[in-house]
């Protein structure tokens, strides 16, 4: 050690030594935050919607609107009840559905159905909705969120499997809230 | 005696940690800073190794999983022997962390302790409240209630609203496509591993520098903190004035750590543990979800803020706090320290604290929220209804079928979402009344297409008695003219 500036022997093995971590770290980097993004890229791949029934036709008269369940097409074993999803189904008329989910366009709080006032109201921040789901007042900026539907075989089909949030494609229907 | 001092050394002979705990202990603090003002830090210390060995006691039964945890807390409550006292002295404990580390953080920002040399320490002290607060929330989701579920909703919704990325954060956040398992999961890992670990790592940097660079002497106004100067004229002053912090200033902070956990543990015994509310089911859409405590203020924010200032404001605000909160030392480094000449930052800290205190106080009961069942629940108050003909007792029908009592109070019962309509008459006229209730506006839904035109006129016709005694209903005075109707007898002698 008489040079500070001399490469030495067992120097040069440690740079070597730090220079193989680095590139073990980079490769073990790789699937690790392939582990963690897993959520995220999955919904790219394959995506997590597929089209649930909610059950036949004839349980949702005609001019009402019946809150309706279904189990999430995506679920893990650990989900539990929290899988069980809510949504509500408003029949137009005889073949014409709209299908909203329960969470606020706001911040997702669950909102309630009345039907003398033809009203929809939300819990938290006071949002509310018209019967067609567009945004009546309160903090909303847009109306309900729709899943698209069908009717196959009798059954109401909804197009799910995300959590409705103001910023997600999926839940985005292009409804403008009329002027009011 | 002879044989725990042999012990002693033998122990020592190996660790050699007895010279610097002794240089630590013994190191000279300035005698005015043996304060009840000082105890703040060591207070917040204690809390959190409470929460560190009560959360390992939960852990212990607690199971993170969506479809077990609910059911995992309710055998703590009621099913292993203290289970509920555990969690008790967890939930409080929580409670009286965040309390303490604000405490502290507005004590050492009046005392101007985050200026030179201590710059450093004070944004360690913003990561720690940050961190305080992470786990905060990440606690109020393990207790996997109704709450917590639909408090998840409100981050996922809060985290959708950033561009581009918001879809993906989202799915980062929960796991997976919705609130479920993975998402409990997850925020496990950050309440138990990622965030204490973090927090003890970031603790024990912050005793560090506590101890290095001394501990912030009282501030006397008019001296004046100069990077040239400041570190001399500290040393001459532990010298001249300063005195062992072990015995002479600890035995406050003993105290009071002892006085801070008799307080946890009171509130625990007699108020008991927090929740859970009902179980985290999204079918059961008959709740209305509430934060804790230390997050009502934002509760409040979020109804009160404009809707077109509500994303720029949850995303850009953050930002703009914290990071005033880490630049606060570079800007004022120097400078004055005593509160008695820096009138703006008093202002500052009592400015937030009112505001603070405010929304938290409005978010208690949330008057910008209907109440869902105040139609069927509270009945439209007699007097209302004395003397009524037909007509107005089939409006005031109208008015309670409607719902329109779940946002209008009649004689203080009922919604606050809109005004109350106890003199609503004096205010409106029976024209401006049909329009308010068929168009609505003024953020008061439309009700033309709900109600039939004789459910109108009945509506109008009882709102149009809502008026004291003494005074007169509000009356459009030009209909008199154009349409030949009789006005009040005194209105009549001028025409």
């Amino acid at each position: 050690m008489s040079n500070e500036n001399m490469m030495t022997r067992r120097g040069l093995f440690a740079k070597i030594g730090i220079l193989l971590n680095g590139v073990v770290a980079a490769a073990l980097a790789v699937p690790i935050g392939r582990f963690l993004l897993s959520s995220v890229t999955r919904g790219r791949a394959d995506g997590y919607l597929s089209w649930v029934s909610l059950g036949p036709v004839s349980q949702f008269p005609e001019g009402e609107t019946r809150l309706a369940t279904f189990r999430n097409p995506y679920v893990m074993p650990t989900d539990g009840k929290t899988a069980d999803t809510a949504c509500w189904v408003r029949r137009v008329d005889a073949d014409q559905f709209q299908v909203f989910a329960v969470n606020c366009a706001h911040l997702g709080c669950p909102v309630r159905w009345f039907p003398q006032s033809g009203l929809f109201m939300c819990p938290c921040h006071g949002g509310a909705y018209y019967r067609d789901g567009s945004r009546a007042s309160g903090p909303p900026e847009r109306g309900l969120f729709e899943y698209p539907y069908k009717v196959t075989n009798g059954a109401v089909v909804i197009q799910a499997g995300e959590l409705p949030t103001p910023g997600s494609t999926a839940a985005a229907d292009k409804r403008q809230p009329p002027c009011a | 005696m002879r044989l725990i001092k042999t012990i002693g050394e033998w122990f020592d002979l190996r660790l050699q940690l007895a010279q610097p705990i002794r240089d630590v202990a013994e190191h000279p603090v300035p005698r005015n800073t043996a304060s009840w003002l000082y105890v703040f830090g060591s207070a917040a210390l204690t809390v959190f190794c409470l929460q560190v060995v009560t959360g390992v006691l939960l852990a212990l039964v607690y199971v993170p999983s969506a479809a077990e945890a609910w059911s995992s807390l309710q055998a703590l409550n009621y099913q292993v022997t203290l289970g509920w006292f555990i969690r008790a002295l967890h939930g409080w404990g929580s409670n009286f962390m965040v309390a303490i580390v604000l405490v502290h953080m507005v004590q050492v920002f009046l005392f101007g302790a985050y200026k030179f040399p201590r710059e450093l320490t004070w944004i360690i002290g913003v990561f720690l409240l940050l961190m305080t607060l992470g786990m905060a929330f990440t606690g109020q989701v393990l207790r996997f209630d109704q709450d917590a579920y639909w408090g998840l909703g409100i981050g996922a919704s809060i985290a959708s609203r950033v561009p581009v990325l918001g879809p993906a954060v989202v799915k980062l956040m929960l796991g997976g496509p919705i609130i479920a398992g993975a998402t409990l999961s997850r925020f496990f890992a950050l309440h138990v591993f990622v965030i204490p670990g973090l927090l003890i790592g970031f603790v024990a940097l912050h005793l560090l520098m506590v101890v290095k660079l001394g501990i912030n002497e009282w501030p006397m106004p008019g001296r004046v903190v100069r990077r040239a100067t400041y570190l001399g004229e500290y040393h001459a002053l532990t010298r001249r004035d300063g005195a062992p912090f072990v015995p002479y200033a600890i035995w406050k902070d003993i105290i009071f750590a002892a006085c801070v956990l008799v307080a946890v543990a009171g509130c625990a015994l007699v108020f008991g543990p927090f929740g859970p509310t009902g179980e985290p089911d999204p079918t059961i859409i008959q709740t209305v979800p509430k934060p804790d405590y230390f997050f009502l203020w934002l509760y409040a924010l979020l109804s009160l803020l404009p809707p077109a200032l509500e994303t720029p404001a949850l995303l850009i605000g953050p930002v703009i706090a914290i990071a005033a909160l880490v630049l606060l030392p570079f800007l004022s480094g120097e400078g004055e320290k005593s509160w008695r000449r820096r009138p703006i930052a008093v202002l500052t800290v009592m400015l937030i604290a009112v505001t603070l205190g405010t929304f938290t106080r409005l978010a208690q009961y949330a008057p910008w929220s209907p109440q869902m069942s105040a139609w069927s629940g509270e009945p439209v108050p007699q007097q209302f209804l004395h003397g009524a003909t037909a007509l107005e007792r089939q409006g005031a029908l109208v008015f309670q079928a409607k719902q329109c009592r779940n946002c209008h109070s009649l004689d203080e019962k009922g919604g606050q979402r809109g005004p109350t309509l106890d003199s609503v008459a004096v205010r409106l006229t029976q024209d401006q009344l049909i329009r308010q209730v068929i168009q609505g506006g003024g953020n008061m839904p439309a009700y033309g297409k709900n109600l039939s035109p004789a459910e109108t006129t009945a509506l109008v016709a009882f709102l149009q008695t809502l008026h004291p005694a003494g005074q007169a209903p509000a009356r459009d005075a030009s209909r008199d003219i154009v349409l030949g109707e009789p006005g009040p007898p005194n209105a009549t002698a001028t025409r």
